[in-house]
C-alpha cells in the first residue's frame, strides 16, 4: 500500500514537506455510519482531505458501527457482534481515523472483542479527524478557502473526552485544535459565542427519548450561532449538525451546517 | 420511599411548554454557572485543589470505618451523644425520640439534604411535630407545600413576585409587594419568633472533623447559628460520608466548597460545632441508608465524595432546562441522577438516561466524581435488571443483529435508511419525536460505501 507516484507530484508544496512524516503510514477511514447513510459528502471531504495532505488512506467496507448508539443506550453487552465487526475492519492500520469526535471517543474507551488484543490495539490507534490533522500529521498550512462567517460548535465528547480544545470549567490555559486549524482557512471569519461550549442536545437516543430538553437546547445553540452573525454552523461531529440542521431547515433559517472537514477540504 | 407518578422526560417535557420560564431559569442557572468560573479563576491552583480533595475523599472512603471510629470516640469525649442509623427509618425515629424526650412539639431546622432524603418532616409532622424550615428558601418551598428543587438553591425556581403572593397567603405581607429586601425582612421577623421559641434545633453537617469529632455547618444566613444558640438542643444529622480526617483539611474543603456553588469565596457562615455549651444536649445522628453498599461498588463509590456544592446542576443543560422538581429525588440534577437509583433502582430507572453525558458535571466538580461516566454506567446496570421498556430492547437488539452484520446494514441502509427506520421504533410512538421540532437529514443518492465502491474501488484503488 504505497502513494501512486502521480499523488505526490501532484502535491502542493506545504503538503509535499507533510508527505515525508506520513509517508510510511497505513491509515484507515472510520466513517460513522449516519456519515455513511445521510452525509456521504463529510466521508468524501475527509477522505479526500487527507489525500490532499499525502496520507495513504483506505476504506475498510465491511465497517457498519461504532456500537454507540446500543452502548449509550445501557446496551453495551450486546454490541459484541458489531465490536468483533470492527476489529476484522479495522486491524494492522498505523492509525484509524474518524470524522467524528463522540465516535472516536467510543472505541477508545469501550471498544472489547473476542480478539481483546486487537481490540486494545484499535482503542490505542483511532484518532479523531482534527486531532490526527494537528497532531500526527502536524499539519501547518493548508490551501483552503472558505468565504463565510462560521460559528464553531464543540461537540462534547470530542472537547471534554477526546481534549480536543480546552473546556471552559477548568483553570486551565486556553487551545483549541479545531479552530488551529480553521485559522489556515483563507477569508474564513470565525465568530464568538456567548457560550463557547454548551451542549447541543443531541445525546444520542437522548434526542428522541427527552425531546423537549433536546430541542430547547438545539434552539438555544443555535440562537447563539444566529445573534453571532455566522452563515455556517460547523463542528467535528455530524450528529449535533444533524439536529441543529433539523431545527435549523424547520425554523427555515438560511443559516447552514457544515463539518469541519468539508470546510478544511473546500476551495471555493 | 416515594412513588414516582411520572419520568423525567415527561416532567421535562411539561416544564417546556413555558418556554419564557424555561429560559428564566436556564438564564438564572448560567450565571450562577459564570459566577463560579469567575470565582474558580481568582485560585491560580484551583485544579490543584480539586486533585487534593478528591485524594482526601478518597482516603477518607479507604478508611471511614477507622474514621467514624474515630470521630464517635472524640465527638463522645466532647460530651455529644452519637446515635447511629442504617437507614432513613431509623433516623427518623432516633430524631423523634430525642425530640420526644424534651416534650416538644415546635423545633427548627436549618438546610439538610440528608434530612430530605430521609423525608424527616414528613415523618415528623405525622408524630404531631411541627417543623419550620429557617432557610430562606427552604422556608418559601416549605410555605408552597414543595420539595426544594436545588440543593443549594432550594427556591431558584421561583420568581420574586410569586415569592410575594405565597408571603401575603401565607405571612400577610401586601399583596403585590415583590421588593426582595422587603419579603426578606418579613421572612425575618416571620422566623424570629420561631428561633426564640423553639427548644430543639436541627442542622445538617457540611464537614464532621475525625481528629477534634467537631461539625463544621456553613450557611449564609446564619440560620443554623441562631436556631442552634437559642435551642436546649441540637441534633446534627449526617451521612457517614461527610467525614473529613484532620481540621486542616477544611483550608481545602471550605475554599471549594463556596466558590463551586455559588462563586463566593467563602459562606458567610462556617459554623464549628464541637461541643454542648453549659445546659444543653448536644446529638449526632449518623447515617448509613445505603452508603455502605455504594461504597463496595467500584464504579460507583466515587458518588460519596459529593460535598454538595451543585455545581453539577448549574452547568448541567438538561437541568437548566428541565428543573429541579422533574428529577422526582431530594437531590436533582447529575449528582442525583447517580444517587437516587442506588436507593431505588426501579423507581429512578430514568435518571441516567436525563442526561446527554456532555461531561460539563464531571469538569466543574470540586471533589472530581466522574459523573458522565457514572451516568453511562448506570444505564448497564439497569438495562442488565431489567428496568427498561420491552419495545426500546427491542429495537436496540434489532439493531445489534444490523451492526454486526455488514451485508444486512447496507441492505437496511440502501432500503430504507435505517436510521430513519429504527430511531422511532426505540422510543414507540407513533409519531416520530424527531420529526415534532426537527426537520429529518435530506436521504443522500448514496451511501458513502456506495460512492467508495464506484469512484475509489473501480478506479483501481485496493483496499
Amino acid at each position: 500500500m504505497t502513494l501512486h507516484h502521480t499523488h505526490t507530484h501532484m502535491l502542493p508544496v506545504q503538503s509535499r514537506r507533510i508527505f515525508f512524516n506520513v509517508i510510511q503510514m497505513k491509515v484507515a477511514l472510520f466513517v460513522p455510519c449516519y456519515v455513511d447513510q445521510f452525509y456521504p459528502q463529510v466521508a468524501i471531504a475527509t477522505l479526500e482531505l487527507l489525500e490532499k495532505l499525502g496520507v495513504d488512506v483506505v476504506y475498510p467496507e465491511s465497517q457498519t458501527c461504532c456500537g454507540q448508539p446500543m452502548a449509550n443506550s445501557g446496551f453495551e453487552h450486546l454490541t459484541g457482534g458489531c465490536n468483533d465487526n470492527f476489529v476484522r475492519n479495522f486491524s494492522g492500520y498505523d492509525y484509524i481515523v474518524c470524522p467524528s469526535g463522540s465516535c472516536a471517543l467510543h472505541v477508545k474507551d469501550h471498544l472489547h472483542a473476542t480478539d481483546e488484543k486487537a481490540a486494545k490495539e484499535i482503542r490505542g490507534k483511532v484518532y479523531e479527524l482534527v486531532e490526527f490533522l494537528t497532531d500526527i500529521v502536524k499539519v501547518e498550512n493548508l490551501t483552503s478557502r472558505f468565504r463565510h462567517k462560521v460559528g464553531l460548535h464543540q461537540s462534547c465528547h470530542g472537547q471534554r473526552g477526546l481534549k480536543i480544545s480546552q473546556m471552559s470549567e477548568l483553570v486551565s490555559p486556553p487551545f483549541s485544535k479545531t479552530e488551529q486549524l480553521l485559522h489556515m482557512v483563507q477569508d474564513l471569519e470565525l465568530i464568538s459565542l456567548k457560550r463557547q461550549d454548551e451542549c447541543c442536545g443531541f445525546g444520542g437516543t437522548f434526542c428522541v427519548a427527552e425531546e423537549a430538553v433536546s430541542v430547547k437546547m438545539g434552539i438555544d445553540r443555535v440562537e447563539d450561532h444566529i445573534t453571532h452573525g455566522a452563515s455556517y454552523i460547523t463542528g467535528n461531529d455530524m450528529s449535533c449538525l444533524m439536529h441543529l440542521e433539523g431545527i435549523l431547515r424547520r425554523q427555515k433559517s438560511s443559516v447552514k451546517v457544515i463539518h469541519i472537514a468539508e470546510i478544511l477540504n473546500s476551495a471555493e | 420511599m416515594e412513588q414516582k407518578t411520572s419520568d423525567h422526560a415527561i416532567l421535562a417535557d411539561k416544564f417546556n411548554q413555558d418556554i419564557p420560564r424555561v429560559d428564566w431559569h436556564d438564564k438564572t442557572l448560567w450565571f450562577i454557572r459564570e459566577k463560579r468560573d469567575k470565582a474558580a479563576w481568582q485560585i491560580a491552583e484551583w485544579e490543584e485543589l480539586r486533585e487534593l480533595a478528591s485524594q482526601i475523599k478518597n482516603n477518607v472512603l479507604d478508611n471511614l470505618h477507622d474514621y467514624l471510629l474515630e470521630f464517635e470516640k472524640q465527638a463522645q469525649q466532647n460530651g455529644v451523644t452519637i446515635h447511629w442509623a442504617a437507614n432513613a427509618e431509623e433516623h427518623n425515629c432516633i430524631v423523634h425520640s430525642i425530640i420526644q424526650q424534651h416534650g416538644v412539639t415546635d423545633i427548627v431546622k436549618s438546610k439538610s439534604m440528608l434530612t430530605e432524603e430521609c423525608h424527616l418532616n414528613e415523618y415528623l409532622q405525622k408524630q404531631g411535630i411541627t417543623v419550620v424550615d429557617t432557610d430562606l428558601g427552604e422556608r418559601i418551598v416549605q410555605l408552597a407545600g414543595e420539595p426544594p428543587s436545588h440543593i443549594v438553591l432550594p427556591c431558584i425556581h421561583w420568581k420574586k413576585e410569586e415569592i410575594g403572593e405565597l408571603f401575603h397567603q401565607h405571612l400577610g405581607t401586601p399583596k403585590g409587594n415583590a421588593d426582595p429586601q422587603f419579603l426578606t425582612a418579613a421572612a425575618r421577623e416571620h422566623l424570629r419568633q420561631r428561633f426564640l421559641t423553639s427548644r430543639v434545633a436541627i442542622t445538617g453537617v457540611n464537614f464532621a472533623v475525625a481528629e477534634t469529632g467537631e461539625i463544621v455547618v456553613c450557611t449564609n444566613e446564619g440560620n443554623a447559628d441562631l436556631g442552634v444558640q437559642l435551642a436546649e438542643v441540637h441534633i446534627a444529622c449526617m451521612g457517614i460520608e461527610k467525614i473529613i480526617p484532620q481540621r486542616k483539611h477544611l483550608g481545602i474543603f471550605l475554599r471549594l466548597l463556596a466558590r463551586s456553588a455559588t462563586g463566593q469565596p467563602i459562606t458567610t457562615y462556617s459554623s464549628h460545632f464541637r461541643k454542648p455549651r453549659p445546659g444543653q444536649t448536644m446529638h449526632i445522628v449518623l447515617v448509613d441508608n445505603g452508603r455502605s453498599e455504594r461504597l463496595q461498588q467500584e464504579s460507583f463509590r466515587n458518588a460519596l465524595k459529593c460535598i454538595r456544592c451543585g455545581a453539577c446542576m448549574n452547568t448541567c443543560p438538561v437541568y437548566r432546562r428541565s428543573g429541579g422538581h422533574s428529577y422526582q429525588y431530594a437531590i436533582a440534577g447529575p449528582i442525583g441522577s447517580i444517587l437516587a437509583p442506588s436507593l431505588d433502582m426501579k423507581n429512578h430507572a430514568d435518571l441516567p438516561f436525563a442526561s446527554t453525558l456532555c461531561g460539563s458535571c464531571t469538569n466543574v466538580c470540586p471533589v472530581k466524581i466522574n459523573i458522565h461516566e457514572q451516568l453511562y454506567d448506570w444505564r448497564q446496570v439497569l438495562v442488565k435488571n431489567g428496568h427498561v421498556s420491552s419495545v426500546k430492547a427491542a429495537g436496540i437488539n434489532g439493531m445489534a443483529v444490523v451492526l454486526s452484520r455488514p451485508a444486512i446494514y447496507r441492505i437496511a441502509g440502501a432500503a430504507g435508511r435505517w436510521f430513519m427506520k429504527y430511531i422511532p421504533a426505540i422510543v414507540n410512538n407513533k409519531f416520530n419525536p424527531w420529526y415534532k421540532q426537527r426537520e429529518m437529514p435530506a436521504v443522500p443518492k448514496q451511501s458513502f460505501n456506495e460512492w467508495y465502491r464506484q469512484n475509489r474501488k473501480e478506479n483501481g484503488k485496493q483496499s
